[in-house]
């Protein structure tokens, strides 16, 4: 049981690192663009897309990371 | 060789090369303060283990899983990876965050040696084989993602494992002759250009992979081909310059020590 917990700890270090922000990101960006393909929105017109929403979404993560510090230090 | 193995050499060469980098300092703080045995029976076990994994998961998937779903698990994954790393870099630049500095992360790692309780695990030390084999397994899975994804791109997976072998084996020459961690190596420039590559490439693949799935079809659904992945570097490369510029400390905030985000260096 020990064993199996370790190795499910290392797997989550792995894929989710130190930030689950990420890791989530990237689960709700291809979740998008599977169901703008499952809607029948041209394949270049997805990628493209979700191209612009992996960016858009990465800034909203930095800005929340720096968003906390900042009231933390305010705190 | 081409222009474009030798770009493909360099590639796997740069990315492996900063994740030994980090796996060689926790392998040397545990050789140092835990004794050598067990640090590198726990870096021998963790190299089985990556051989055991590659081997296995890699002709299960190459032989039973398509191309396409392929493409999004390891186009996923990477793109995770690559994020996480362009984050960092990001906050580094823009002054949130302190530079990484392998010396100092020697150092919490002697310490964490030094103040650990001893107990055995398989004869060896405990803390020093565990810490060492997760350290060199986490990288090294890593290194073979990369390597597989750059190999599998540029249709030359032999020369990429070439560039992650030849990576792998310079850090280990340079921590044998030098007994101390690479603080040398630009690890703060490589981190954000290998982050790059690696969004780069995740977005790529994740995206096409699942296009292909849901659409049933087998050619590239990016436009312009494999050139899209020029204009996705360049496009995470302006981002990323445009979100340090958005996010840069004020000047008249940079008096005390740097803020930190909370997140682990």
């Amino acid at each position: 049981m020990n064993a199996l917990r370790s190795v499910w700890g290392v797997l989550v270090d792995l894929v989710v690192g130190d930030d689950p922000k990420i890791a989530g990101a990237v689960v709700v960006v291809l979740g998008v663009a599977l169901v703008m393909s499952l809607a029948g929105v041209a394949a270049p017109v997805v990628v493209v897309g979700g191209a612009l929403l992996v960016a858009a979404t990465f800034g909203v993560v930095l800005a929340v990371d720096v968003r906390r510090s900042v009231s933390r230090r305010g705190d | 060789m081409s222009a474009a193995d030798w770009g493909l050499l360099l590639s796997a060469f740069v990315a492996s090369f900063v994740e030994c980098v980090e796996a060689l300092t926790i392998v040397l703080a545990m050789g140092v303060t835990r004794g050598w045995r067990a640090a590198l029976a726990g870096t021998g076990a963790a190299l089985v283990a990556l051989a055991a994994i590659t081997a296995v998961a890699g002709t299960a998937l190459l032989r039973f899983v398509s191309p396409a779903v392929l493409q999004l698990v390891i186009g996923g994954l990477l793109l995770t990876f690559g994020l996480q790393w362009l984050r960092k870099a990001v906050l580094r630049a823009a002054g949130r965050k302190s530079l990484h500095d392998e010396a100092a992360e020697y150092e919490a790692q002697t310490r964490a040696g030094r103040s650990a309780p001893a107990s055995t695990l398989f004869g060896f030390d405990a803390f020093g084989f565990v810490v060492s084999f997760k350290a060199v397994l986490l990288e090294g899975v890593e290194v073979v993602f990369i390597v597989v994804t750059f190999g599998v791109n540029a249709h030359n997976l032999p020369l990429a494992a070439v560039g992650g072998a030849a990576a792998s084996v310079a850090v280990l020459a340079a921590g044998l002759l030098l007994h101390r961690p690479l603080s040398v190596v630009p690890e703060n420039t490589l981190k954000y250009v290998v982050g790059l590559m690696l969004t780069t490439f995740g977005t790529f693949w994740s995206l096409e992979g699942l296009s292909t799935i849901v659409g049933g079809g087998s050619g590239t659904t990016w436009p312009g081909g494999d050139w899209a992945l020029v204009g996705l570097l360049a496009g995470w490369a302006l981002w990323s310059r445009v979100l340090i510029g958005l996010l840069r400390v004020p000047s008249d905030e940079i008096q005390s020590p740097v803020p930190s985000v909370g997140v682990a260096p």
